[in-house]
Parts: structure tokens; C-alpha cells; sequence
């Protein structure tokens, strides 16, 4: 009988804050400056300089800690961890291994099974490395310090999964929940939020753990997927011919679709840690502590209950309306003001998502203001404008956030509420198209669309059709 | 007894990069069976009632707010760079870390 092996998996999710400045210094953190603008003596490592703690890395540590239900270290310090490498200019970097800001947590997340606890073993601060890039031409690399000092979330969970969904599963979780408490955009594309993947397998039954591997440049759910699987099945052809499965760290090529040895793993001991004199110990008072439990905000699952029961939308609806905080807050802000709830809720889903594919933007970045979506709305309730005047009003409102009725009134775009134009319309149709209205009056009656046509476009669309309708009878 | 052998001095060659000639390698490894034996004299002092302390200064919470206070920095490193290269350090060919 040939042995039937599963797979567990513990991750190790780091998260860049989305802070001002770095951790330990006062240098911006803004993506794309010119290499190396963003540096000073701490972040370089220059002797003789000194880190300052940024209060915010903190205040961010503990919003996400306590959402995670986790147990906080209330006195906790920073250590350093040593190793040479030319994108770590001190030589150390500023870490937490003693006593990480927070510690056994758990993260709920949705499985094919139902709901399953993912436990998390601790959460700790720590500063980025700078980038490298290897210069081809002449075998040297550049080293560009502006990532050296970002802050960073390093997230370690318990090794409690045991398929690839179950890990996207607790990404896309961990990336609401930041995204919510606004402390990290978390775009795996963008290096903002990167994993790496602990695996090992074992025979079915056994409840002792294998030899695991440690797997790195993952940068898409879909290279994680895909690097699950493959190296779930090179430890088990391993296993299989009697070989064993060398504890290392791999580097996925997603390219290749395969991974490659990176280096054998060092043992903590090897990193030779030890508190960093430099930073003074952080004590978190429970006043601290009780303020940001009860700043935490209402996350998507509770949010889009309330949308289902408050608004009356479906599961479906509320739950794609939820999936930014940003955007759930604009359509709330829009129905206080349009009074329409499901009104509302098909611009957002249907126009506004739609140019934001078209776009390529994430809901993140929607910046039109509430009332000016309401005036649309408004004014298409009220007749004011047709359907097809209004996505193209919404349009403007999508993109300058221009004010609807100064803009419709100054593209002449509002509906003719005129009767006398519209009447005269009607009779210059009437005088051109006499062949018609003899048809109609010999009982043809549904040349009258034709005739309501013609007005239409006399008009430009502007006048409401039921006017229209009941003017032409009038007149025949 | 010896206790710094050399495999073990292999390894933290290894770890801090560098290539020892034999006598550099003889002279450390004793250098380092010296640190061990202070060490030994250290472990005789009874700490089991003592706390583990994190620092020396009874300070706690020295923290800075989250504002840009530094301009661009490219000057001052490029004056320190042995090498470089578009403003950027130019260091020996590094892969995968």
C-alpha cells in the first residue's frame, strides 16, 4: 500500500507599514523617490548615530495585534539581528525576538470546510533591508538604501494550514484587516505585504512534523498557489525513494514554476541576537492599550451584515460593497444623502466598478465626494435627466469629481421641462411627417413610436418621453 | 578541554564571511577558548533570583512622531561610498540572501 502524505504549512507574512517615515529616523518612506534620496546617517548605518522609535510603528503594531486577538508583551524591546549582507548597512537589523510586541493570536478565516482558527505565534516590529540590483554588465550589484528603516509587521502564524486556500484564505484576510485599520495597503506585487511559506509533509495519521523548507520571492497569490503544490510534491517524491528533505530556504522562480536552494538555514543562534542598547524598552500602559481597542473599526464581516439588514441589499451586493473601507464609507455617505439605498448601491457596483477596471485603480482611490453622486441620483429621480446623460455625468464625477447640476446646466444637459419646446417639437414633427400622422389616424397606431422618435431626436434626448407620448395623442 | 574545534570555528568563518590564514586561524581559536573560560567564571554567580534586564537607563517610551524632518540624503552617502554607480553604492556581485 503506498503511503498517503498531507501537507502543513506556517507562514511568515511581513507587512510594510504605511508610515510617513521610517522606523527609526526621519526620512520619508515615499515609493519611487530617486535612489538613495531617502537616507540619512541612522538608515545608512553610519557610526556614532542613534534610532529614534516612530511613535506611529507602535500605535500600528498594536491596532493590528489586538484585531488579531493576540496577547500583548505590555514591556517590550527591540534586539538586534546580526548578519552580513550589503543590503543591511548596519550589519544588524533592528528586530524583536525576546519580547515581540504581540503574541498568540488567532485570525479566523473561510474554508470549503467552514470556518477555521489560524493561530498566530507572535507578531513583532522590525526595520526593511535596502534593494539590491545586480548590474549584469560587470558582475557588481547598486545597493539602494530608500527601503533600509521602512517599518515592517512580521506576522508568524502557527504551521495550522494545509492547502494553498487556506493560505490565501489568511492573506486575504490579513489584508482586509489592515487595509481596514488603514495601516498597509499590502500589495504582494508591490513587495507592501510578502510571505514566505513554511512547508513539510508527513504521512496521513502521524503527529509528528517533517523536515521542513522555507520558500521565498513569492510575489502573487498565484506564485504561491503554484509553488504549494510543486514543493509539496518534491519533499514527497523525496520521502518516497528514501531520500530526506534538507531544511533550507528556496527561492521560487515564477518563471520556471520551480524553486531553487537559496542557502542552508541559519539557526537563530547564528544571527546572535541580542537587546539593541540603542532603544530604550517601550512600556504600553492598559489606558494605551484600551484606547486602541476601542478605535478599532467595524471590519468587513460585521459591515456587511449591517449593509445586508440596514440598506436591505443581498449578500452578495453588501459583500462587494465591504471590500474596501473607503468605498463602504462613500456609499454610506452617498445614501445618507440620496435617501436611496439600492439606487445607490447599483452606481457603485455597476458604473463605478466598472470604470475602475477600465481604469485599472483600486477602490482605495476613489475621491469623488459623496454629495455629488447623491445630486446625480437625485436628478435622475427626478427626471431631470435621462439614464444615458447620467453615466456620462457620472463619469465626470468618477474622474474630476465635478459638481452635477453646474455641470449639467453648463453642457446644456438637463432635460427640457419646457412644455412650450417640447410642443413645438412636437408640431414641427407633425408638419414634417404628415404621411405618418395620416396612418396613425386611420387606425395605425403604433407608428406612434416613430413619431415619438423623431421628437427624441428633435430634442436631443432632453425631453421625457411620457411628455412626449401624451402630447403627440393630444395633438392627433 | 578544548570546545572551540574546527568545525565550529568553520562555521563562524563562515557566518562572518572571512578567510583566516593558519596562523590568523590558531591565534583566534585561542582568543576564543580565552573568552569561554571568562565566560565559565561568569556562570558562577548565582542569577536565579535575579530579572533579566532589557537596558542599563530606567527609561522607557522615548519615541519620535511620525514627521519627514530629513531632506534628500545622496550627497552624504555618495561621500562615503568607496565606489559607485548612478548615485547608487556599487559593492561585488551579491546574489540572494
Amino acid at each position: 500500500m503506498t503511503t498517503q502524505y498531507e501537507t502543513v504549512i506556517g507562514l511568515e507574512v511581513h507587512v510594510e507599514l504605511a508610515t510617513r517615515t521610517k522606523i527609526f529616523c526621519g526620512c520619508s518612506t515615499q515609493f519611487g523617490a530617486p535612489a538613495n534620496a531617502n537616507t540619512c546617517p541612522v538608515c545608512t548605518g553610519m557610526p556614532g548615530t542613534l534610532p529614534v522609535l516612530n511613535r506611529q510603528v507602535v500605535e500600528y503594531a498594536l491596532a493590528l495585534g489586538l484585531s488579531m486577538s493576540c496577547k500583548v508583551n505590555q514591556y517590550c524591546c527591540f534586539d538586534r539581528k546580526n548578519y552580513f549582507y550589503p543590503d543591511n548597512p548596519q550589519n544588524y537589523q533592528i528586530s524583536q525576538l525576546y519580547l515581540p510586541i504581540c503574541h498568540d493570536g488567532e485570525v479566523e478565516i473561510e474554508t470549503a470546510k467552514g470556518k477555521k482558527l489560524i493561530r498566530i505565534h507572535e507578531m513583532h516590529m522590525e526595520e526593511d533591508a535596502g534593494k539590491l540590483m545586480h548590474d549584469e554588465s560587470n558582475d557588481t550589484s547598486l545597493v539602494d538604501y530608500n527601503r533600509s528603516g521602512v517599518p515592517l509587521l512580521e506576522i508568524v502564524s502557527e504551521p495550522d494550514f494545509c492547502s494553498a486556500q487556506e493560505v490565501i484564505a489568511y492573506l486575504e484576510k490579513l489584508k482586509m484587516l489592515c487595509q481596514y485599520l488603514g495601516i498597509s495597503d499590502c500589495k504582494l506585487q508591490e513587495g507592501s505585504m510578502r510571505a514566505d511559506v513554511n512547508l513539510s509533509v508527513r504521512p496521513v495519521g502521524s503527529d509528528v512534523l517533517g523536515t521542513r523548507t522555507e520558500m521565498k520571492n513569492l510575489a502573487s497569490f498565484k506564485a504561491i498557489t503554484k509553488a504549494i503544490e510543486v514543493e509539496s510534491r518534491r519533499q514527497i517524491a523525496l520521502l518516497e525513494v528514501g531520500e530526506t528533505v534538507v531544511q533550507e530556504t528556496r527561492r521560487w522562480d515564477e518563471n520556471k514554476e520551480q524553486s531553487f536552494t537559496m542557502r542552508s538555514k541559519e539557526d537563530a543562534k547564528d544571527y546572535r541576537y541580542f537587546p539593541d542598547p540603542d532603544l530604550q524598552p517601550i512600556m504600553i500602559s492598559d489606558d494605551w492599550l484600551a484606547r486602541v481597542e476601542s478605535e478599532k473599526p467595524e471590519f468587513q464581516p460585521q459591515k456587511q451584515l449591517r449593509f445586508q439588514e440596514q440598506y436591505k441589499l443581498s449578500a452578495y451586493d453588501a459583500a462587494l460593497l465591504t471590500q474596501s473601507r473607503h468605498m463602504a464609507e462613500l456609499y454610506e455617505q452617498t445614501v445618507a444623502l440620496s435617501g436611496n439605498p439600492k439606487k445607490t448601491a447599483n452606481w457603485f457596483m455597476g458604473e463605478c466598478m466598472r470604470l475602475l477596471k477600465e481604469k485599472g485603480m483600486d477602490a482605495e482611490q476613489l475621491k469623488f465626494t459623496p454629495k455629488h453622486l447623491a445630486a446625480l441620483i437625485i436628478a435622475l429621480d427626478k427626471g431631470e435627466i435621462n439614464q444615458e446623460i447620467a453615466k456620462t455625468v457620472f463619469e465626470r464625477i468618477f474622474e474630476d469629481d465635478i459638481e452635477p447640476l453646474a455641470y449639467m446646466k453648463e453642457h446644456n444637459l438637463l432635460m427640457i421641462s419646457d412644455t412650450g419646446a417640447i410642443e413645438a417639437a412636437v408640431d414641427e414633427v407633425l408638419i414634417e411627417n404628415t404621411k405618418v400622422v395620416e396612418e396613425y389616424r386611420s387606425g395605425k397606431e403604433k407608428v406612434l413610436g416613430f413619431l415619438v422618435g423623431q421628437v427624441m431626436k428633435k430634442t436631443k434626448g432632453k425631453a421625457s418621453p411620457g411628455m412626449v407620448t401624451e402630447l403627440l395623442k393630444a395633438k392627433l | 578541554m578544548q570546545r572551540i574545534d574546527e568545525q565550529t570555528f568553520a562555521q563562524v568563518e563562515l557566518l562572518a564571511k572571512l578567510s583566516l590564514s593558519k596562523e590568523e586561524k590558531c591565534y583566534a581559536m585561542a582568543e576564543m577558548e580565552k573568552l569561554l573560560t571568562y565566560m565559565d567564571e561568569l556562570q558562577e554567580l548565582d542569577t536565579e533570583e535575579v530579572d533579566a534586564m532589557v537596558h542599563v537607563l530606567p527609561q522607557v517610551n522615548i519615541f519620535r512622531e511620525d514627521v519627514v524632518t530629513n531632506t534628500d540624503g545622496r550627497a552624504m552617502l555618495m561621500k562615503n561610498a568607496p565606489k559607485s554607480k548612478e548615485e547608487q553604492l556599487v559593492v561585488p556581485k551579491t546574489i540572494q540572501s
